[in-house]
C-alpha cells in the first residue's frame, strides 16, 4: 500500500474510533435521562407510579372483584440535614384495602425565621412494589414553600394496584413502607420564596 | 535506557539518524522512544504510589493514630483528628489514582504496547505518530494535576483530594469544598482523553498497518490482548468522562445530576463510575494475559496452547466485563432479582478466565520449560491470579458480599489480581523485553532473586487481609479495633519485604546498564518467535523500511523469516 492511501485508510479508522468514543460520551450524558424513565417505568428503586381518577376506579373494580385484601402501609419521614423543619407523619401506619383510595396526610412545620421551599422525594420499601404503588395526588408532585413558623397538613391519595397480589414477588407482602425526605429547592434559601 | 542506545555503535547507518535530546525526548514521534517514555513514567509514578502505600502500612501497623498527624503538619496543615483522617482519604484517593491510571496502564498500554505492537505486527510506527505524543503529554499534565491537587484545600478539615479513587458523589460534590476534588477530577480528564487518543491510535495501527500476510488470526497474542483492551478504553473512558464532568458541574455550576435536592440521584453516579470501572480493571489485566500467553509459549518453546480460544477468551472477557458493573455496589438497595442476575453475570467471567489459565499450563504440559526470570514472574502471575481470581468469584455473590462489601477482604481480592496479577505481569515483560529495549542483559540472578523477595513480600502484605476482611475489618479507616492488630503488624512487615525488593529492582537496573552483557537480537532461544526478536537489540531507529511478510507457511507462533 502506497503512503498517500495508507494514511487515507489511518484517517478513516482513527475517525471511526474517535466517533465510537464521542458516541459512548453521549450515552453517558443520556443515562441520565434514560435512568430516570427506567426506574419510573419499572418502579426500579421502589419508584411509585402516578396514576388518575379514572385508573383508581377501574382498580378498585378489579380489587373488589378479587376480594378484599388489605395491606398495611408505614409511613415515613425524613428531611436532609440544611431543612430546618419538622416533618412528621399524621399517622404511623394504616391499614388499607387493596385497591381502594386511601388519603394520609403529612404534617410540615417551618421552625425557622424564613420561608423556605422544599421538594419531597419519595421511594418505597419493598422495592419490588414500587411498580404497584400509585399517587393520584401527592405533595410531593409540587415544591412546598413554608412561611416561618407555618405548619400545613399535606396529603397524598393513593391505592395499591391489585396486581400485587398476582406478583410472585410481591404476593406475600405484608407492609409497604412509603417515605418521604424533604431536600431545599435550588435557590430557595437565597431569595424570600413567593 | 535508550540513552544507552543513541550511544551504542553498530546501528549508525543512515536510517537510524535521531533528531538531538529535546527534539527527541520532548516531541517524541517515536513509538520506541515514547514507549521509553511512559515506562520510565510509570516506574517514577509507581514509586510514589509505592511510597504512599508504604505511609500508610505505617500507620496500620498498629491501632490508634501515629503518623498522619506528622504528615498533616509536613503538608502545611495543623494536626486534628478530623485533619488526620483526611490526610488517610488523601492518601487512599492518591495512592488507587496513582498506581490505576499513572502507573498500570501508562505501564501496560504506554509503554509495552507502544514499545511491542507495531514491532510484532511488523509496522514501522503506530499509525499516528504526533497523537501519540499527545496522548504521552496528557498522561504527564494529568499526573502533575493529580499531584497539586495535595496542595491545595480539598475537604472541610485539610489539604487535597479525599474522595477514594471512584470519587463517590455526594463525598465528591457537596462535601468536598475547595479546588482539589476539581484538580483531582481534571486530572482524570486530561489522563482519560490521553488513553482514548491511545486507544484510537491502536486500533487503527493494529486493523490497518500489519505486515503483510499478518492476518488477525496469524497476530501475537499480546497484540491480540492491546486490541481488546484500546476497544476498552474507547468504550468505557468516555462513560467516565461523562461521569466526571457531571461531577464537575455539580461542584461549580449548580446542576443537580447526583443531588437529590435536584431530582439527581447519587446512586446514578455509581452506576456509571462502575460501567467504566468494571472495564477498567480488564484494562489493566488484559494486556497482562496477552504478556503472560508470549513469555510462557516462548519459554516452552511451543506455540501458545489454543490460540483461537485465549483470544476469543480476551474478546469474550471484554464483551462481558460490559455488563456486571453493578457487582461494584450490592449494597446500594439492589433488589434480590438484579444482584442475582449480576452475580450471575459475573461468574460467567470466570470461564474465559479459566479457559486462559488452563491454556497456559496446558502450554507449559510436555514443554522445554527454562526457568528464566520472565519465565518465573509469569508463574507467579499465573498462580497469584488465580487466588485472586477465587476470592473474586467469592465476592461475585451478592449476598456474600453483602458481608465483605468494604472489608480488607476487597482489599485483599483487588491487590492479589492487581498488585500481583497486574503488576507480576508487567515485571515478567519488563524482564522479557528488557534486553530488547535496552540493548542490555540484566541480571538473571538479581531478577530471581526480585521475585522471590517480592513475591514473599507482597504475600505478606495482602494474604492476612483475608482474615482481617472476614472478620469485619472496614478499609479506608486510619484506625481499628486492637483485635485486628496482629494481622495487620504482620501486613506491615510484608511491606517492608516487598520494598527490599524493589531496591532489587533498581540494583538490577542499574547493573544492566553499567556492566551488563550487549544482549543479542535474540536471548531467549528458538522459543522466542515474534518479530521483534528479528531485529537488533535495542532495534534500529527506524525499524521495517520493507515490510516483512508473513507467508503461508507461517503459523500464529512462528513469524520468523525462512532463512533466519
Amino acid at each position: 500500500m502506497t503512503g498517500i492511501a495508507l494514511e487515507q485508510k489511518n484517517l478513516k479508522t482513527g475517525l471511526f474510533a474517535f466517533a465510537g468514543a464521542l458516541a459512548m460520551l453521549g450515552m453517558g450524558y443520556a443515562a441520565v435521562p434514560l435512568y430516570d424513565l427506567f426506574c419510573r417505568v419499572t418502579g426500579f428503586g421502589g419508584t411509585t407510579q402516578q396514576a388518575t381518577e379514572a385508573d383508581a376506579d377501574l382498580a378498585e373494580r378489579m380489587a373488589l372483584s378479587a376480594g378484599g385484601k388489605s395491606i398495611s402501609i408505614r409511613f415515613d419521614a425524613s428531611i436532609a440535614r440544611d431543612v430546618p423543619w419538622t416533618f412528621t407523619p399524621e399517622r404511623s401506619t394504616e391499614t388499607v384495602q387493596i385497591g381502594q383510595r386511601d388519603l394520609a396526610f403529612y404534617i410540615a412545620r417551618n421552625d425557622s425565621k424564613v420561608p423556605i421551599t422544599g421538594t419531597a422525594t419519595f421511594n418505597v420499601e419493598p422495592e419490588q412494589a414500587g411498580i404497584y404503588f400509585n399517587k393520584i395526588q401527592c405533595f410531593c408532585f409540587t415544591e412546598q414553600t413554608l412561611q416561618p413558623g407555618e405548619e400545613v397538613r399535606m396529603p397524598v391519595l393513593f391505592y395499591v394496584d391489585p396486581a400485587i397480589m398476582q406478583d410472585e414477588n410481591t404476593k406475600d407482602i405484608e407492609q409497604i413502607t412509603l417515605s418521604y425526605t424533604f431536600h431545599k429547592s435550588e435557590n430557595s434559601a437565597e431569595k424570600p420564596a413567593s | 535506557m535508550a540513552d544507552t542506545a543513541a550511544t551504542n555503535p553498530g546501528h549508525d547507518d543512515h536510517a537510524d539518524h535521531k533528531p538531538g535530546f529535546f527534539a527527541r525526548w520532548f516531541m517524541s514521534t517515536n513509538h520506541k522512544d515514547i514507549g521509553t517514555l511512559y515506562l520510565i513514567f510509570a516506574i517514577m509514578a509507581g514509586v510514589i504510589g509505592g511510597v504512599i502505600s508504604g505511609v500508610m502500612r505505617m500507620e496500620l501497623a498498629a491501632p490508634g493514630i501515629q503518623y498522619l498527624g506528622w504528615w498533616v503538619d509536613m503538608l502545611g496543615g495543623e494536626a486534628s483528628l478530623d485533619a488526620n483522617l483526611h490526610m488517610w482519604n488523601v492518601f487512599i484517593t492518591a495512592h488507587g489514582l496513582i498506581m490505576v491510571f499513572f502507573m498500570v496502564m501508562p505501564a501496560m498500554i504506554g509503554g509495552f504496547g507502544n514499545w511491542f505492537v507495531p514491532l510484532m505486527i511488523g509496522a514501522p510506527d503506530m499509525a499516528f505518530p504526533r497523537m501519540n505524543n499527545i496522548s504521552f503529554w496528557l498522561t504527564v499534565a494529568g499526573f502533575l494535576s493529580l499531584m497539586f491537587s495535595m496542595f491545595v484545600p480539598g475537604g472541610p478539615s485539610g489539604l487535597g483530594a479525599g474522595v477514594g479513587w471512584t470519587v463517590y458523589a455526594p463525598l465528591s460534590t457537596g462535601y468536598s469544598p475547595g479546588p482539589a476534588v476539581d484538580f483531582a477530577i481534571f486530572s482524570l480528564h486530561l489522563a482519560g482523553a490521553g488513553s482514548i487518543l491511545g486507544a484510537t491510535n491502536f486500533i487503527t495501527t493494529i486493523f490497518n498497518m500489519r505486515a503483510p500476510g499478518m492476518t488477525l488470526h496469524k497476530m501475537p497474542l499480546f497484540v491480540w490482548s492491546v486490541l481488546v483492551t484500546a476497544f476498552l478504553l474507547l468504550l468505557a473512558l468516555p462513560v467516565l468522562a461523562a461521569a466526571i464532568t457531571m461531577l464537575l458541574t455539580d461542584r461549580n455550576f449548580e446542576t443537580t445530576f447526583f443531588n437529590p435536592a435536584g431530582g439527581g440521584d447519587p446512586v446514578l453516579y455509581q452506576h456509571l463510575f462502575w460501567f467504566f470501572g468494571h472495564p477498567e480493571v480488564y484494562i489493566m489485566i488484559l494486556p497482562g494475559f496477552g504478556m503472560i500467553s508470549q513469555i510462557v509459549a516462548t519459554f516452552s518453546r511451543k506455540p501458545v496452547f489454543g490460540y483461537l480460544g485465549m483470544a476469543y477468551a480476551m474478546v469474550a472477557i471484554g464483551v462481558v466485563g460490559f455488563v456486571v458493573w453493578a457487582h461494584h455496589m450490592y449494597t446500594v438497595g439492589m433488589d434480590v432479582n438484579t444482584k442475582m442476575y449480576f452475580t450471575a453475570a459475573t461468574m460467567v467471567i470466570a470461564v474465559p478466565t479459566g479457559v486462559k489459565i488452563f491454556s497456559w499450563i496446558a502450554t507449559m504440559w510436555g514443554g522445554s520449560l527454562e526457568f528464566k526470570s520472565p519465565l518465573v514472574w509469569s508463574l507467579g502471575f499465573i498462580f497469584l491470579f488465580t487466588v485472586g481470581g477465587v476470592t473474586g468469584v467469592v465476592l461475585a455473590n451478592g449476598g456474600v458480599d453483602d458481608n465483605l462489601h468494604d472489608t480488607y477482604y476487597v482489599v485483599a481480592h483487588f491487590h492479589y489480581v492487581l498488585s500481583m496479577g497486574a503488576v507480576f505481569s508487567l515485571f515478567a515483560g519488563f524482564y522479557y523485553w528488557f534486553p530488547k529495549m535496552s540493548g542490555r542483559m540484566h541480571s538473571e540472578f538479581l531478577a530471581h532473586l526480585h521475585f522471590w523477595v517480592f513475591f514473599i513480600g507482597v504475600n505478606i502484605i495482602f494474604f492476612p487481609q483475608h482474615f482481617l476482611g472476614i472478620q469485619g475489618m472496614p478499609r479506608r479507616i486510619p484506625d481499628y479495633n486492637p483485635a485486628f492488630e496482629y494481622w495487620n503488624h504482620i501486613s506491615s512487615i510484608g511491606y517492608m519485604v516487598m520494598a527490599i525488593s524493589i531496591v532489587i529492582f533498581f540494583v538490577n537496573l542499574i547493573y544492566s546498564f553499567t556492566v551488563g552483557k550487549k544482549a543479542a537480537d535474540n536471548p531467549w532461544g528458538e522459543g522466542a518467535t515474534t518479530l521483534e526478536w528479528t531485529l537488533s537489540s535495542p532495534p534500529p531507529y527506524h525499524q521495517f523500511e520493507t515490510l516483512p511478510v508473513i507467508e503461508d507457511h507461517h503459523d500464529y507462533h512462528d513469524h520468523r523469516p525462512a532463512s533466519a
